[in-house]
């Protein structure tokens, strides 16, 4: 019985895969924006990132995820149309789920990364302004690389959290891991052995990618005592 | 002053740029044609308060000069004013005659009008820090040969024989591949020193650089500082010690308040201060 279905399993955990590792591109990207707008002397800058980690995180992720899903739909036709478009058009789900996830985990990431910046001793990057570097080479060869280990511990959190939201891009229609063991479930009466090997199959990714980045976190944190901050 | 003769910076770190014919020694107090490092007139405010109120210091090659003041005094804003890590708010800055070109920042302090300018003159003029601030990430090896190789543009290996060479004159070759976590104070700031010497300076600034070590590891950096000040290197140091300030410096300055309240020979000034300051000052350090 779980044979029959376990193809098809297989293939939605590859799109839960992408689903996650593109949101957390997505998400890397706006953390780092998001945290260098936090600390920026802008104040503008630093309204609007606290606008969007505050908003991001008093609001559920389904909530958010149909909001932008629907939202973004009714927008984008509105625009379209504005534009002399005549086709509704339909938000490619998978689009649609990256970009939300990804949103919802920039803003968690803007805060890990901004307490790893600032947890970096203002010496750190001093002693390279002094030494001649320019800042941009200070940020690249000091500050980022200390940031990356002072932020694996909290990213490494975050992505696993990330693994597992991603189960939610399935009520907007995208066939990830999740939605076809729900099919499945429907399908054979069986809801307790698709539901658990949906399970193994998440725990199996979390714990590939929690070895993965303890390894990782170990190369970065050479030479610290506290490694376990 | 000579406005910006930029070439001078261009060049190879530690060649002699006599921009004028040399005359007379040019070490000590004597007046020599062109001063390695000169300072005149530094203002510094944060916020309400002036912190520094004029200060001017000239060093010569091989000048070895002690700051000494009472906490708050200023000594190490004014130090790091010398290579802008503060931007003063008035005052100019030239090394080995070429002025550094400042300009207003929006705050109203000075920065530098060129980017490039400054970072060689930073890379001329380093710094030993109270704290070491050797980078966490790096090994003892990788600190020293850093900067030679991303700003001096030296190649890796020569950067390498270079450190070790280094390492090992303080001492600490056989700690090279620890980490700073791993060194004890007295390691790190020789380690520091290595770093600073890297990069073959001009001039050395040192902020209080044993303040921050255990008694029984300060004997170890005065012994390395004490070193580099008889091999002729040109030193400004922050400093508590009263023995180094006499023994080792050829020049020492009082600091009270953000003015220099009395300077000179360190036999004489602190043999027979003439402030009252100072005096006091001196009774409350004896060492
Ligand atoms: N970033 C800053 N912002 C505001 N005030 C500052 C700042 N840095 C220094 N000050 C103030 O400027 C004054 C001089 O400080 P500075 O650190 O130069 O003194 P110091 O002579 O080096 O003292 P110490 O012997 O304690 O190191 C002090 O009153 C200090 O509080
Ligand atoms: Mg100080």
């Amino acid at each position: 019985m779980l044979a029959d279905y376990l193809p098809s399993l297989f293939e939605g955990t590859l799109i839960t895969l992408s689903v996650a590792g593109a949101s957390l591109t997505i998400a890397a990207a706006l953390g780092l924006l998001g945290a260098a707008a936090k600390l920026s002397r802008s104040r503008a800058l630093r309204t609007a990132a606290n606008l969007y980690t505050t908003v991001i995180r008093g609001v559920p992720d389904l909530v958010l995820m149909l909001l932008i899903f629907y939202g973004g739909q009714v927008a984008l036709n509105w625009a379209a149309q504005r534009l002399g478009h005549e086709d509704y058009i339909d938000i490619n789900p998978f689009v649609a789920g990256v970009a939300t996830i990804g949103f919802i985990f920039g803003a968690y990431l803007t805060e890990t990364f901004r307490g790893a910046l600032m947890a970096i001793p203002p010496g750190q990057r001093e002693a390279g302004l002094a030494f001649g570097m320019s800042p941009a080479r200070v940020l690249i060869r000091i500050t980022l690389p200390q940031m990356i280990r002072l932020a694996l511990p909290g990213f490494t959190n975050n992505w696993l959290v990330l693994v597992k939201s991603t189960a939610i891009v399935s009520v907007i229609g995208l066939s990830d891991m999740m939605q076809r063991a729900g099919f499945a479930a429907g399908a054979t009466q069986q809801p307790f052995t698709f539901y658990l090997a949906a399970a193994g199959l998440y725990l199996a990714i979390t714990t590939v990618s929690l070895l993965a980045l303890n390894a990782l976190n170990r190369r970065y944190s050479a030479g610290v005592r506290w490694a376990h901050a | 002053m000579n406005m910006n003769d930029i070439a001078t910076l261009t060049e190879a770190p530690g060649t002699p740029t006599p921009a004028l014919p040399p005359q007379g020694g040019g070490s000590g107090t004597a007046t020599s044609a062109v001063a390695k490092l000169a300072v005149t007139d530094i203002h510094k405010r944060f916020g309400a308060a002036e912190v520094l109120k004029g200060i001017s210091l000239t060093a010569n090659a091989g000048d070895v000069i002690s700051l000494i003041g009472s906490s708050g005094s200023g000594k190490s804003t004014f130090l790091r004013c010398i290579n802008l890590l503060e931007q003063p708010n008035a005052g100019t800055i030239a090394l080995n005659g070429e002025t550094l070109t400042l300009t207003r920042d929006r705050d109203g302090s000075l920065k530098a009008a060129d980017a490039k300018q400054l970072q060689r003159l930073r890379a001329r003029v380093t710094m030993v820090f109270q704290h070491f601030n050797l980078w966490a990430h790096m090994t003892a090896l990788e600190n020293v040969i850093e900067a030679p190789v991303q700003v001096l543009g030296l190649s890796k290996d020569a950067a390498i024989a270079r450190g070790e060479a280094l390492l090992a004159r303080v001492g600490v070759a056989h700690r090279k591949d620890h980490y700073p976590a791993h060194l004890s104070g007295g390691e790190q700031q020789r380690v520091a020193i290595a770093r600073a010497l890297a990069m073959d300076p001009e001039v050395m600034l040192f902020d209080e650089p044993t303040s921050a070590l255990d008694p029984e590891l300060v004997g170890e950096v005065l012994k390395v500082m004490r070193d580099l000040a008889r091999e002729g290197r040109t030193m400004i140091v922050v400093t508590h010690e009263m023995g180094f300030a006499r023994e080792v410096s050829n020049h020492v300055v009082f600091l009270h308040k953000g003015l220099i309240e009395e300077e000179g020979d360190p036999r004489e000034v602190l043999a027979r201060p003439r402030s009252e300051r100072l005096r006091q000052f001196l009774a409350g350090s004896l060492k």
